[in-house]
């Protein structure tokens, strides 16, 4: 794993941590991030539905950078969490009427409960079979997915409103749809910078760098490892949610493995365990998808085209390069 | 009729030669996969796109060469192997030095351009691709029909299997082969050009996969997802089998395929998920897999 998260040694090392374990360059890049959501808020000069996916995009990568980047996991599954907490989001508020903000926890409890169920299993191996083993477990939600009377099948769960918010604000106006989405995704973004950086944190990089060292000092890894994949697989729940009442549908494409992969290329495009690189591979894969969306296929030759340069020439990633340049953990 | 278990017979055994059909392909593709990942350590995430290429690869020469399916049976695999070749010298060589998970990255990406471009240029409704006229009809096993088809499928998947295994277990080069994987740098100082065994060892691993691709053609409408929806399986195959052994994958290929035939039988719903159930048995009892190597 050292290899992979060779980007990684800039965060380790930057000594200052000042506000929330914010270095003072990723403090300012979070003050320009914040604004910038907030600027769009007041005067949208970006489509607010395209930001509302990118910003739930982001939060998915951010959960998943989480496994990837800081102990070192790759999963190939967490369309699973994504996709089910979309639908059980969505099946909620449909059916059940229950609160938005209701809703999108329910969504991510549902992808705690499957990251237990998953990360269990999955976290008795490690490197290439973690992935193939998260990959074939998707693969079985899915399946089950498919066939489960409450997600709709091949129709998913279409026309899901989006309520209101602690039953007062309407959510309809993608105005105040806007707020929530930012909301969560500041405090998802913040959770999991809080979770890097607290003592729980320290050992998941212990375990990352040195896993036999860090039993030796008396930890028990896989306890660490699956928290840490039931929080990401939580987080992916929470996105997952959030993504299906903007959109007002649930379906099968977010289960599905080419979900997955799209958020391990949003990660490694970004920056495979940079605090930002999440974010800015969100926006950019996005919106590679909203301007390719016309071509069809183009979409996915290039989306495979960009992961094998990335692999190739570009592993630090985008936000990782550029801290490499200016010689800052970002 | 006989009855087995409250099952009619016919579609009893029908649903077994199904299932042994599958297994076939379990078997020869988690083959692949392992040959390739004993020698370059990577998992190529690109076989399934590898053998959708060798189905369309026979259906190319059949369209626009008129080369049949027997002769595209030697021909597709050379081809893609080539193809797979050429991916190697240009693309995965770069990845030996890197974590093993970059190269399951990269062939992952490799994957999604194939399968775009194929998707692009030949739709995903698929293609049509006739049995040929010798293995046409069906046999009379007396408690059963046997399309001979899939007769053929399943004995040549068997024969290509062992072959496989003879070449490596038994012959020099495979010896060669076998210990290249356990010590590069020692056999590369014996004067065994290793970098070029592993080449011929991606190329020979593709080169299964799209014989393969040839044999389910006539089987499977020739469409560019016909890979996709293998390979998620192939990797349970693979994780259950353990990566170790080439008959362990074999074995586990042909067995999966026959218990997934076998759900169909007695709960339709969930043979979809069989494999991965097992799968799960085998992560909670064995984590190692049923053939794997200790570590």
């Amino acid at each position: 794993m050292s290899e992979m998260t060779h980007a990684h040694g800039l965060i380790a090392s930057s000594r200052t941590r000042g506000w929330f374990g914010f270095s003072n360059p990723q403090l300012f890049a979070f003050v320009v991030l914040v604004t910038l959501i907030v600027l769009n808020g007041i005067w949208p000069l970006l489509y607010p539905i395209f930001l509302m996916r990118v910003l739930c995009m982001a939060l998915f990568a951010c959960a998943f950078n989480l496994m990837i980047g800081y102990v070192g996991l790759l999963s190939f599954g967490h369309a699973a969490f994504f996709g089910m907490g979309g639908y059980v989001a969505a099946w909620t508020i449909k059916f059940w009427h229950v609160d938005a903000v209701v809703a999108i926890l329910l969504g991510g409890a549902t992808g705690a409960a499957l990251g237990l169920v998953l990360g269990y299993l999955a976290i008795r191996r490690s490197g290439i079979y973690f992935a193939m083993i998260t990959l074939a477990l998707a693969q079985m939600v899915y399946f089950f997915c498919l066939e489960a009377p409450f997600t709709g099948g091949e129709d998913g769960i279409q026309q899901v409103p989006r309520g209101h918010l602690f039953g007062v604000i309407n959510l309809n106006h993608d105005a105040s749809m806007y707020w929530v989405v930012a909301a969560i995704f500041i405090a998802g973004f913040l959770l999991v910078h809080r979770i890097i950086h607290s003592p729980f944190g320290q050992v998941l990089k212990a375990i990352r760098e040195n896993e036999p060292r860090a039993t030796s000092l008396g930890y028990r890894t896989d306890d660490y490892k699956l928290i840490a994949f039931i929080l990401s697989s939580m987080l992916s729940g929470v996105a997952g949610g959030t993504k299906a009442i903007v959109f007002g549908i649930a379906t099968l494409t977010d289960v599905h493995y080419s979900t997955s992969g799209e958020v391990v290329l949003t990660t490694l495009l970004g920056g495979l365990g940079t605090v930002f690189g999440p974010v800015v591979g969100a926006a950019v894969v996005t919106a590679m998808e909203n301007y390719l969306a016309q071509f069809g296929s183009w979409v996915t030759v290039t989306q495979g085209a960009v992961f094998v340069i990335c692999v190739l020439a570009f592993r630090r990633g985008i936000v990782g390069e550029i801290g490499a340049a200016l010689k800052l953990g970002l | 009729m006989i009855m087995i278990f409250g099952i009619p017979a016919p579609l009893l055994f029908g649903q077994l030669l199904l299932g042994l059909i599958n297994g076939a392909f379990y078997a020869m593709l988690s083959l692949g996969l392992a040959v390739i990942f004993g020698m370059l350590n990577i998992i190529n995430f690109a076989h399934g796109a590898l053998f959708m290429m060798g189905a369309f690869a026979a259906w190319m020469l059949l369209q626009y060469c008129g080369i049949g399916y027997f002769p595209a049976l030697i021909v597709a695999p050379l081809i893609i192997g080539a193809f797979g070749i050429l991916l190697e010298k240009t693309l995965i060589r770069h990845m030996y030095k890197l974590d093993h998970l970059y190269g399951l990255l990269l062939t992952f990406g490799l994957s999604l351009v194939i399968e775009g471009l194929f998707r692009n240029y030949y739709g995903s409704s698929g293609l049509p691709y006739q049995i040929p006229h010798v293995l046409e009809g069906a046999a009379n096993l007396g408690f059963m029909f046997l399309p001979v088809y899939r007769g053929w499928v399943v004995a040549a998947a068997l024969v290509v299997c062992f072959a496989t295994w003879a070449i490596l277990e038994k012959t020099s080069l495979g010896a060669t082969l076998r210990a290249a994987t356990e010590n590069a740098q020692l056999v590369q100082a014996f004067g065994v050009d290793v970098p070029r065994v592993i080449t011929l060892t991606f190329g020979g691993g593709v080169a299964l996969a799209a014989f393969a691709g040839v044999l389910a053609a006539p089987i499977y409408s020739v469409n560019p997802n016909m890979g996709d929806n293998f390979i998620n399986t192939v990797f349970a195959v693979v994780v259950i089998g353990g990566m170790g052994s080439i008959l362990g994958a074999i074995l586990t290929g042909f067995g999966l395929g026959v218990i997934e035939g076998l759900t169909k039988v007695f709960w339709p719903q969930a043979s979809a998920t069989v494999v991965f159930v097992v799968m799960v048995i085998v992560l909670l009892t064995m984590p190692r897999g049923l053939f794997g190597k200790r570590a």
